[in-house]
C-alpha cells in the first residue's frame, strides 16, 4: 500500500528532468560565454597595477601660488615593470615639486605598453624597458621622439640559501637546475638570451615567463633556482633574493628611453615630466635604485 | 487591442525583458564579432602553421579535460555533503570552496606554489617523500586549471543535488536501499542535467585558464603553454598572431560546445 502511494512522484520526476535537459544547452552556452569573458578581462589587466601611491604628494595641490609657471592637472604615464619602485618615488617627486599635478602611474610590460598606447589607450608619457619597443611607438607616429634617460644590465638572481650553490652563469647550464628566464618576446628575455650567447652557455629554462617580475616571484619562492632579471630588481628585491653578478664581457645593458606622447591630454605637463626624469634629482632616484648612466 | 499588441512582439517576448536581453547577448557576442571581424585572415595560414600552435592546442585540450574529470570526481562528492541540510560547517565550508571563483587567478597560483610548490606546505613534503614536483609541470597545468574551474561545477552540482524532491530519497529509504544504493540509483541519475552543464562549464573554464596556469605551471612550450599563455604571449610580439591563436579556440571551444550539444544535450 506504502509504495502505491510513493510511485507517484518517482514517475512525476523523470519527465521533469527531461525538460531541464532539453533546456540546458542555452543556460550552459551563455554561462561558458560570460566565463570566457571574464578570463579574457582577467588577463587583460594582470600586468598593470595603477599605483594609488603616486597620489600620495597631492596635498600640496593647495598652495599653487608656489610654483612658476609650471603646468598642472593630471597626467598618465605608462612605465615599464622594472621602473615600478623608481617611478613611483619619482612621480612623488614630481608632484612635491609641481603643486597642483597629479602623476597616475600604469606599470606593465614595455611591449603591452606600446600595444596599448598604438591600440590608443590614453597616456600622456611611455617609458619604455627597451629602444626596440619604443621604435615601434615612434613608427606608428604615437611620439614624435624619444630620450634615453637610464641603463639597466643583467644579473643572475637565486633563492637567499642558494639551493643549487650557483656562484657563476656556467652553473645555470647543469642539467639539474632549475633556471627561469623571460620570454624571448619580453626585453629581459631577449637579453638574457644575449647573455647565455655571450657566455657561450646553453640554458634550457624550465619556464618563459611573461615578465621579469614573474621570475622574481619564482624565484622569491624558491620554485627554481636561479633566474636572470635586472640588476635593479636584485636591489629592489632586498634580502628575499640574492644576486650573482655577470662580468661585463658577458652581460648585456638595456637602454630605457622616455618619450610624451602626441596624443598626450596634458602635453605641457607630459614635457615637465620627461624633463624631470632627466634632471639631476630624478636621475640620484635610478643611481639608487640600480640604473647606470645613459 | 492587448491581443494585437502581444502579437508585435517577437515571440511574446515583453519588452522589459526583450530590450535587456538583446543588449545583454549584443554586449557578449560584440567583442567575439570585433574578434572575428579584425582577425588577421590573410595572414592566418601562416601563424596556425606554427608547430607551437599544435602544440599548445593539444596541451590545452588534455589539460582542460584531465580538469574537468578530476573536478567530477572530487567536486561531486563535494557538492553533495555542501547540499545536505543541517550539517554543522557547511555554510562556511560552502563559502570557502568557492573563493577560487573571487580570487584573482594570479593570486590563485600563488596560493597554489606556497601549498603545492616545491618549498610549498604540502608540496615540500611530496618533493622529499616521493620526488614529485607539481610546478612547472603538465600536472601542475591540470592542477592550476581544476583549483580554479571545480568551483563552478561545485556551485552547479550543488544546486542540483537541492533541486531533488526529498521524498525520492525517503521512498528509497523506505524501500530499503543503502545510502550508497540511493546515491547512485536515485540521486545521481535525477542530477544528471546538471552534471552535464556543470562539466562543460568547468571545462569551459579551465580551458581558458590564464592566471593561475602561467603562475604555478609557468610557461614552457609543449608541457605548460596553453593557448591562452600561448596567446598572452604573442599579444606581447605579434598581436596578430595573438588574435590567430584566440580564434582557433574559440573555434574549438564553440565546436566542441555544438558538439556536445547535438550529441547529449538535446537527446530526449
Amino acid at each position: 500500500m506504502r509504495d502505491i502511494g510513493l510511485r507517484g512522484p518517482v514517475l512525476e520526476a523523470a519527465p521533469r528532468a527531461q525538460v531541464r535537459l532539453g533546456r540546458s544547452p542555452l543556460s550552459v552556452v551563455g554561462l561558458v560565454g560570460s566565463a570566457l569573458v571574464g578570463v579574457v578581462a582577467v588577463a587583460g589587466c594582470s600586468g598593470h597595477a595603477a599605483s594609488p601611491s603616486g597620489s600620495t604628494g597631492s596635498s600640496a595641490s593647495r598652495a599653487p601660488s608656489g610654483a612658476s609657471s609650471a603646468a598642472t592637472g593630471t597626467i598618465t604615464v605608462l612605465a615599464a615593470a622594472s621602473l615600478q619602485e623608481s617611478f613611483t618615488t619619482i612621480a612623488s617627486a614630481f608632484e612635491q615639486a609641481h603643486p597642483g599635478s597629479k602623476v597616475q602611474l600604469s606599470f606593465g610590460p614595455s611591449s603591452g605598453l606600446a600595444a596599448q598606447i598604438l591600440g590608443g589607450a590614453p597616456g600622456d608619457v611611455f617609458a619604455s624597458a627597451s629602444v626596440k619597443t619604443m621604435a615601434t611607438v615612434l613608427d606608428g607616429k604615437a611620439a614624435s621622439s624619444s630620450t634615453p634617460f637610464a641603463v639597466n644590465s643583467m644579473e643572475i638572481a637565486v633563492p637567499p640559501n642558494n639551493p643549487a650553490r650557483i656562484t657563476a652563469l656556467a652553473d645555470l647550464a647543469r642539467p639539474t637546475v632549475k633556471t627561469s628566464v623571460c620570454h624571448d618576446a619580453v626585453p629581459c628575455g631577449a637579453a638574457a638570451t644575449t647573455v647565455f650567447a655571450n657566455a657561450k652557455i646553453s640554458v634550457t629554462p624550465i619556464s618563459e615567463e611573461a615578465d621579469v617580475k614573474a621570475v622574481l616571484t619564482k624565484i622569491e619562492l624558491g620554485e627554481v633556482d636561479a633566474g636572470l632579471v635586472y640588476v635593479t630588481d636584485v636591489l629592489a628585491a632586498g634580502d628575499k633574493v640574492g644576486g650573482i653578478s655577470i662580468p661585463a664581457a658577458q652581460n648585456t645593458t638595456t637602454t630605457y628611453p622616455i618619450a610624451s606622447l602626441t596624443k598626450a591630454a596634458n602635453p605641457a605637463l607630459a614635457a615637465e615630466f620627461v624633463t624631470y626624469v632627466l634632471s639631476a634629482d630624478a636621475q640620484k632616484v635610478l643611481r639608487d635604485a640600480g640604473f647606470a648612466a645613459p | 487591442m492587448r491581443q494585437a499588441r502581444d502579437c508585435r512582439d517577437v515571440a511574446g517576448v515583453p519588452w522589459q525583458l526583450g530590450i535587456p536581453a538583446a543588449i545583454g547577448a549584443g554586449f557578449l557576442l560584440l567583442p567575439l564579432l570585433a574578434l572575428v571581424v579584425r582577425a588577421p585572415w590573410r595572414s592566418l595560414p601562416t601563424h596556425l602553421g606554427a608547430p607551437i600552435v599544435r602544440d599548445a592546442l593539444r596541451l590545452s585540450l588534455v589539460c582542460a579535460s584531465s580538469a574537468a574529470a578530476a573536478a567530477v570526481v572530487l567536486g561531486v562528492p563535494l557538492a553533495w555533503v555542501l547540499s545536505r541540510p543541517g550539517w554543522r560547517g557547511v555554510g562556511i565550508l560552502r563559502a570557502l570552496v568557492t573563493v577560487p571563483l573571487v580570487l584573482p587567478p594570479v593570486v590563485g597560483g600563488v596560493a597554489l606554489l606556497k601549498a603545492l610548490g616545491r618549498n610549498g606546505i604540502l608540496g615540500h613534503w611530496l618533493d622529499a617523500a616521493l620526488g614529485v614536483t607539481l610546478p612547472f609541470t603538465t600536472a601542475g597545468v591540470v592542477v592550476a586549471e581544476t583549483f580554479v574551474a571545480m568551483p563552478f561545477l561545485v556551485l552547479a552540482m550543488e544546486g542540483a543535488f537541492r533541486g531533488i524532491d526529498p521524498g525520492l530519497e525517503e521512498a528509497a529509504t523506505t524501500l530499503g536501499a543503502s545510502r550508497w544504493q540511493i546515491f547512485t540509483r536515485v540521486t545521481l541519475p535525477s542530477v544528471v542535467p546538471g552534471l552535464i552543464a556543470g562539466t562543460v562549464l568547468a571545462w569551459a573554464r579551465a580551458l581558458g585558464e590564464f592566471g593561475a596556469t602561467i603562475t604555478f605551471a609557468g610557461n614552457s612550450p609543449g608541457r605548460t603553454t596553453t593557448m591562452p599563455i600561448a596567446v598572452y604571449l604573442a599579444m606581447e610580439s605579434d598581436p596578430d598572431a595573438a588574435v590567430a591563436l584566440a580564434l582557433v579556440l574559440l573555434a574549438v571551444a564553440v565546436g566542441i560546445l555544438i558538439a556536445l550539444r547535438g550529441r547529449w544535450l538535446d537527446t530526449p
